[in-house]
C-alpha cells in the first residue's frame, strides 16, 4: 500500500494535522498495522517538498506547534493517477514457494509437506479472515474477501502443485 | 485401538476398494462434539467415501468405526438405520428434498420417521425455518424455490432431530458464493449451539474456512493437518 497516496487522499476531505491523518489511517486501514508518527511526519515532509501538499497553518498552544496539512492540484493529480493505475500482481509468495519446493526436491527433503505445511497456514488465515468477517461490517467483510480470494488462489496453486511434484520432481532431477 | 478422550466418532485404519480401485487405504480420523473439521482432498482421493463410511451407509473392508463408544460393526443394519435417523443429520449437494412435499413437511419428515405426531413434527420445523430465514417458503415444494433457499430448507431438515453429527458433502457445491456463504453462516452456528460436530466434505479452502480444523484426504489416505505445522 502506498502510504503518501493512502495520506493524501485523506486530505482531500479537507485539511486535517499530522495526528488526524494518523488516526484516520488506523481507523480505515490500519487495522492490522497501525501508522508510527513518524511515518506520517516523514511523509507529510516529502508531500511538501514534491509540491503536493502545503502547510495550511500552525498553531502553536501550550506544546510544540501543529501543522495543518492541506492537498494542493498537484496533490489531487497525483492521487487521481494512482487510483487509475492498477496494481502489479503479487507475485513474490508463489516465487518463494517455488523456489523452497525445488529446493527441498534437489536436496531429497520432503516437498509435499512443505507444501502442506504452508496449506495449512494458508487456511488457518483463512479462518482469521472468515471469522473476522462473520464478526464485522460491511467495510471488514468486503476487506477480508479481497483477502480471502488472494489466499484462495494461492492454496489452488498449492494444491496443483502437490498433484504435480512427482512430474517435477522428474524435471528437477533431468 | 482406544479412541482419543472426548471423541465423539472415531475411524482407525480404514481401508475400502470398489474392485480393484482403492478408495481409503489407512485412513484415520476423530471428531470432538461441537467440532467442525473439514474434509478436503482433490476429486476421487476418498474423501466421500470416507464420509459414507464414517456415517455407516457403506461398511469399510477393514478397520474400525466408534461413535460414542460403540463400534460401528458390532451393529445390526436396524440399528445403525436408527442412528442416522435419530443420532446423525445429512446435507447434500443438491439437497435431495423429496419434491412431493412442502418445504415444511420435508423438514418435518426425519421426526416423522422417528415417530414424532406430525403437528408436533411440523411446529419443530418450521422452528428451524426460521432460524434459517426461510420460514416463509414452509408451504412452497423444493421445485418452487431457488438452490439457496432449497439448501437452507435442506440445513433445517438436517439439524430437525438435534443430531449429535452432521454430515455435510460439498453443502454449497451447487450455490453461488454470496449463497454458499450464508448457507456455511447458518450450518455451522446452528451446529456449534447445539453442540453438534460437523462433518463437512469440501473441496473449496473457502467453505473449510467455517471449519475448526481440517484434515487431507490423498491416495485415500488421511492427514491431520494440525500435525503438519
Amino acid at each position: 500500500m502506498s502510504i503518501g497516496h493512502t495520506l493524501l487522499g485523506l486530505l482531500e476531505s479537507g485539511p486535517r494535522h499530522g495526528y488526524d491523518l494518523k488516526r484516520a489511517f488506523d481507523e480505515k486501514f490500519g487495522q492490522d498495522r497501525p501508522l508510527h508518527y513518524g511515518q506520517v511526519y516523514s511523509t507529510m515532509s516529502r508531500l511538501l517538498k514534491h509540491g503536493l501538499v502545503e502547510v495550511d497553518g500552525i498553531e502553536t498552544g501550550g506544546g510544540p506547534e501543529r501543522k495543518r496539512y492541506a492537498i494542493t492540484e498537484a496533490g489531487v493529480t497525483d492521487v487521481q493517477r494512482w487510483l487509475a493505475t492498477p496494481e502489479k500482481p503479487e507475485e513474490y509468495l508463489q516465487s518463494t514457494l517455488y523456489t523452497k519446493v525445488v529446493l527441498a526436491l534437489l536436496t531429497h527433503r520432503d516437498a509435499a509437506g512443505i507444501l502442506d505445511i504452508q496449506r495449512a497456514e494458508h487456511l488457518r488465515s483463512m479462518r482469521v479472515l472468515t471469522d473476522r468477517k462473520r464478526k464485522g461490517d460491511l467495510a471488514d467483510q468486503l476487506i477480508c474477501d479481497h483477502a480471502l480470494f488472494h489466499l484462495e488462489a494461492d492454496l489452488r496453486w498449492l494444491e496443483l502443485t502437490t498433484a504435480r511434484l512427482d512430474k517435477l520432481r522428474a524435471e528437477v532431477a533431468a | 485401538m482406544t479412541p482419543p478422550p472426548g471423541s465423539l466418532l472415531t475411524a482407525r485404519d480404514l481401508r475400502k476398494a470398489y474392485g480393484p480401485t482403492v478408495a481409503l487405504d489407512g485412513a484415520e480420523f476423530s471428531i470432538h462434539p461441537g467440532e467442525v473439521v473439514a474434509v478436503m482432498g482433490p476429486s476421487g482421493s476418498g474423501k466421500s467415501t470416507l464420509l459414507h463410511c464414517l456415517a455407516g451407509i457403506v461398511p469399510p473392508d477393514s478397520g474400525s468405526i466408534t461413535y460414542d463408544g460403540r463400534e460401528l460393526a458390532g451393529m445390526s443394519d436396524a440399528e445403525r438405520s436408527a442412528l442416522r435417523r435419530s443420532e446423525f443429520g445429512f446435507v447434500f449437494q443438491f439437497g435431495q428434498l423429496v419434491p412431493e412435499l412442502t418445504c415444511v413437511e420435508n423438514v418435518a419428515l426425519p421426526l416423522r420417521l422417528c415417530g414424532t405426531p406430525r403437528r408436533k413434527a411440523e411446529r419443530a420445523a418450521l422452528t428451524w425455518l426460521e432460524r434459517l430465514e426461510v420460514d416463509d417458503l414452509g408451504g412452497k415444494r423444493p421445485g418452487e424455490v431457488s438452490g439457496g433457499q432449497g439448501q437452507r430448507v435442506a440445513v433445517a431438515r438436517a439439524l430437525v432431530t438435534a443430531p449429535r453429527v452432521v454430515f455435510a458433502d460439498e453443502p454449497t457445491g451447487a450455490l453461488d458464493s454470496l449463497n454458499g456463504e450464508r448457507v456455511m453462516e447458518l450450518l455451522t452456528d446452528a451446529a456449534r449451539s447445539t453442540n453438534a460436530a460437523v462433518v463437512l466434505v469440501t473441496h473449496e479452502a473457502r467453505v473449510a474456512a467455517y471449519s475448526d480444523r481440517e484434515i487431507v484426504v490423498r491416495d485415500g489416505r488421511s492427514r491431520d493437518m494440525e500435525r503438519a505445522v
